[in-house]
């Protein structure tokens, strides 16, 4: 993922460009905000962003033939919005006097505008905005041409004169009653101005010999407004007629000044001129749960809005903006701001060398769910943007280390002699299953993989091994190629050498991680194999009630899964709730992407989000989800305890055991197989193994926040004993030491009890403290 | 854990190797390749040294986080 790429995945986001109202506006009325401030009730501010686009506000504003309403969003959910009568009220009900308009330093260039309607009009405008000495040739005594067509009670004379009037203060030299192909020739034009325009109004009988289309009417190129002849432009009335749009003739007479502007410059009169006029908007506005209201009826029609309804009016505006993804991910929102402005973020940061790296934290705390991508309507994924930036920082070292060290050596724990261990079935020399129950079931609830490990064997014949392991997602998550790399090779190594059996795997995110790096594997979730052989223990429940799913974002994408778990809950008597998050738009736990670990606030906030989108019990087919949940207070069943708990619903209140207790399940688990399945003897614990701690329940908690283990502390007390490296409190009797056995630094307070030691206290650093002591 | 008997207990810290009491000195910290000099409770003789609790879980982990992001 390079710089490109990023500048790629940002154009995906459409968040922030313009809505359908003005885009479809000829000349982009910021309609959006004009909404914005006429609901505040500041009607000067309104006409303020009316003025920034339309050099005749007073004019437009009560005629304009309003393309916007087509095209606005409303109407998928009532009426447009009443664009151009509010523009009217506007208009009417404000008259700030406009700020001074910006001149630029007069250039020596002579341009002849012929016809004063509002397409000369504007380009007389702009053109003497831009310092060009600009001379108007009307036919009539008056300025305006079409517009006088509209009555006066819409349009009333005064208004005409003052808006035009603007010209004169811009220093435009206007000669009245001159027709050009009468009083002056447009060759007399070409030699006495750098340029033309020729803005003539739909009843012009005159064609200077220019080149003329199949209708008659004078050949205009439609981006560049030129003319068959060098220097001469020309758009407004003529050009659309016999229709005719003020707002078109507006912008017409606006691009032909542009181009003008280029002309006279030698610059390109083709280059970046995509989005000029009307034209569609790429931006996505969802209207799902949007109230139906219809357009607000002004009590007065011929007056228009009053105040009051104007306000009410604009308050049916939606304020087009996309952010599906920020409505569905609470980390997205977290940052406060949209991807392509996280990317932009993003980009930064992988490109600084020296600096604060302000985004790396933005980076690790992603859950990488995936969530985004199907919300997002052109498919952007986050998730993957965040896990190419975290494997570009480890390779430019650049990778923070203390998000992701801590679950990276529990993955270690995971695949040493602690946990690790493949077999065949005791008795069999093959097998045509292995099971793979994951780290973290067995962390969780080692009992379930002892049941399902014997289940399995007993519903197949041709030998069910067993591989305890981790299946190398944290590493994948945290960016770390080659650590993913070593464990990948290891359970492929371990899988050929058994024969290659099928996997069964009871962890979502084991089978995203075969099913994305080991595609030479077979692999199968385990509530599939339940569903197909039958469930283990029928256990009559009366009622058992309804509980609500939370599928896992690891498998949003596997529907047999979504579907075999839903039929297992049903055989089980229970009722199945739907989250609004659910199968594949279902949200990640907080745990996906090692989330808890970069962000503890974030992933507590996502998941007590979550916990409020239903009242019933869920149930989690992902040991993982279940105690995240679980710790924040939610009833939340694993599967598997529906299937073996019986009636006891407790269960769902059962407590996250920590990260201490997790190794020590896994480890457990191991020698508790080995002894009860394969007849093994297990030897009991040695060296620190062996030291025995007195904990209370509030320290645990405090080590559980600062990633403590009390494997740890053993560590420091078997070192400070044996060394004798340790500070002696005379006053309490207690002992101080510390110990760096990893790239932690753990600080204990203790005091020796008989066989045990009393815990006082626990924290750790990471800075390392140099030159150690002599020993 | 922290607070008054905290500071309180703190100068009564002696090594136990050495049997002498802590004093202030100067200690040499490192992260990611930065360099600290800083002033610590330490045995004087064979160099034994005190973090306490409250500059770990505050003052060291915001100079991580900070150093962390260079
Ligand atoms: S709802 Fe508002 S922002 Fe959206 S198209 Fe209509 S006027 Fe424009
Ligand atoms: S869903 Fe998100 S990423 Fe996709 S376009 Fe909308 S704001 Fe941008
Ligand atoms: S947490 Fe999930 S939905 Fe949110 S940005 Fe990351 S991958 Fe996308
Ligand atoms: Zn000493």
């Amino acid at each position: 993922m390079d710089h490109k790429q990023l500048l790629y995945l940002e154009e995906k986001c459409i968040q922030g460009y313009s809505p359908a109202c003005t885009t479809t506006c000829p000349v982009h009325v910021d309609v959006k905000n004009f909404m914005a401030k006429v609901k505040a009730g500041d009607f000067d501010g309104a006409l303020k962003i009316l003025r920034k686009v339309l050099p005749f506000p007073g004019i437009i504003g009560r005629i304009c033939d309003h393309p916007c309403q087509d095209v606005c969003k409303r109407r998928e959910v009532g009426d447009a919005v009443s664009i151009a009568a509010l523009e009217k009220a506007c208009v009417q009900m404000s008259s700030t006097a406009p700020d001074k308009i910006f001149i630029q330093p007069k250039k020596d260039k002579r341009v002849a505008v012929v016809g004063g309607g509002l397409s000369g009009l504007t380009a007389a405008f702009d053109l003497s905005s831009k310092g060009y000495n600009v001379v108007l040739f009307e036919s009539k005594d008056r300025l305006g041409g079409s517009i006088w067509d509209t009555p006066e009670e819409i349009l009333p004379r005064k208004v005409i004169a003052e808006e035009t009037a603007v010209l004169v203060d811009l220093g435009v030299e206007i000669r009245f009653n001159s027709t050009v192909g009468e009083v002056v020739s447009l060759p007399d034009l070409g030699r006495d101005f750098d340029a033309v325009y020729l803005g003539l109004g739909k009843i012009s009988e005159h064609t200077f010999g220019l080149q003329l289309d199949q209708e008659g009417r004078l050949q205009i190129d439609p981006l560049t407004f030129s003319t068959g002849r060098e220097g001469v432009f020309a758009g407004g009335g003529l050009r659309t007629s016999p229709g005719y749009s003020p707002v078109g003739s507006l912008s017409d007479g606006r691009r032909a000044a542009r181009s003008i502007d280029r002309y006279l410059q030698n610059a390109s009169l083709f280059a970046a001129r995509e989005n000029e006029g009307s034209y569609r908007t790429r931006l996505f506005t969802s209207t799902e749960g949007v109230e139906l209201l219809p357009a607000v009826v002004p009590d007065n029609p011929i007056q228009g809005y009053t105040r009051e309804e104007a306000i009410l009016e604009a308050g049916r505006c939606l304020q087009c903006q996309c952010l599906e993804c920020v409505k569905a991910c609470k980390y997205l929102a977290h940052y406060k701001g949209y991807p392509r402005k996280y990317l932009r973020d993003i980009n930064h940061n992988l490109k600084m060398v020296k600096g604060n790296h302000t985004a790396n934290k933005m980076i690790n705390s992603c859950s990488l769910c995936g969530l985004c991508q199907e919300v997002c309507p052109n498919d952007l994924n986050m998730g993957e943007v965040c896990k190419n930036s975290r494997e570009i920082m480890v390779i430019k070292g650049k990778m923070p280390p203390s998000p992701h060290d801590f679950p990276l050596r529990d993955m270690q724990f995971s695949n040493g002699d602690g946990f690790a261990l493949a077999r065949h079935e005791p008795g069999k020399n093959g097998s045509s299953h292995l099971f793979f129950p994951g780290c973290q079931l067995s962390a969780s609830a080692p009992e379930y993989v002892d049941k399902v490990y014997a289940y399995l064997r007993e519903k197949m014949t041709g030998g069910v091994g067993l591989m305890l392991r981790c299946c190398g997602a944290p590493a994948d998550w945290a960016g770390r190629k080659d650590l993913f790399r070593e464990g990948r090779q290891e359970i492929v190594r371990l899988w050929s050498e058994m024969g290659k059996p099928v996997v069964i795997l009871a962890c979502s995110s084991c089978y995203q991680v075969f099913q994305n790096y080991l595609p030479e594997v077979e692999i199968v979730l385990l509530w599939e194999i339940i569903d197909r052989l039958g469930l283990p223990v029928v256990s009559a429940k009366d009622s058992p009630g309804k509980v609500a799913v939370l599928d896992a974002c690891t498998t949003r994408h596997v529907k047999s899964v979504h579907e075999s778990v839903r039929r297992i809950l049903e055989r089980l008597g229970y009722e199945v709730e739907e989250l609004k998050y659910s199968r594949e738009k279902t949200e990640c736990c907080g745990y996906g992407g090692l989330m808890s670990f970069a962000n503890p606030e974030l992933a507590h906030q996502v998941i007590d989000r979550r916990i409020k989108e239903s009242e019933a019990d869920y149930v989690a087919y992902c040991a993982m989800c279940r105690d995240k949940f679980a710790s924040r207070g939610k009833r939340t069943f694993h599967l598997l305890d529906l299937i073996y708990g019986a009636d006891n619903m407790d269960l769902a209140d059962r407590e996250d055991p920590g990260y201490s207790q997790r190794h020590e399940n896994r480890a457990r688990l191991k020698d508790k197989l080995l002894r009860e399945i394969w007849g093994e003897k297990v030897e009991e614990a040695q060296g620190f193994a062996a030291i025995r701690l007195d904990l209370a329940d509030e320290l645990k908690a405090i080590m559980e926040n600062r990633l403590i283990l009390v494997e740890d502390l053993q560590k420091v007390i078997d070192y400070a004993e044996k060394s004798g490296n340790k500070l002696y409190n005379q006053a309490t009797g207690r002992y101080l030491a510390y110990y760096r056995p990893v790239s932690v630094t753990y600080w204990v307070e203790y005091s020796p009890r008989g066989e045990n030691f009393k815990i006082h206290n626990a924290y750790s650093h990471r800075m390392q403290i140099v030159g150690e002591v002599k020993i | 854990m922290s607070g008054q008997k905290d500071q309180a207990s703190k100068q009564s810290w002696q090594c136990c190797k050495c049997k002498i009491p802590m004093k202030t000195g100067k200690v040499r910290i490192t992260y990611m390749g930065n360099d600290f000099t800083i002033e610590l409770l330490k045995c004087p003789e064979c160099g034994l040294v005190l973090v306490p609790e409250d500059m770990a879980v505050r003052k060291m982990l915001e100079v991580e986080k900070s150093l962390e992001d260079k």
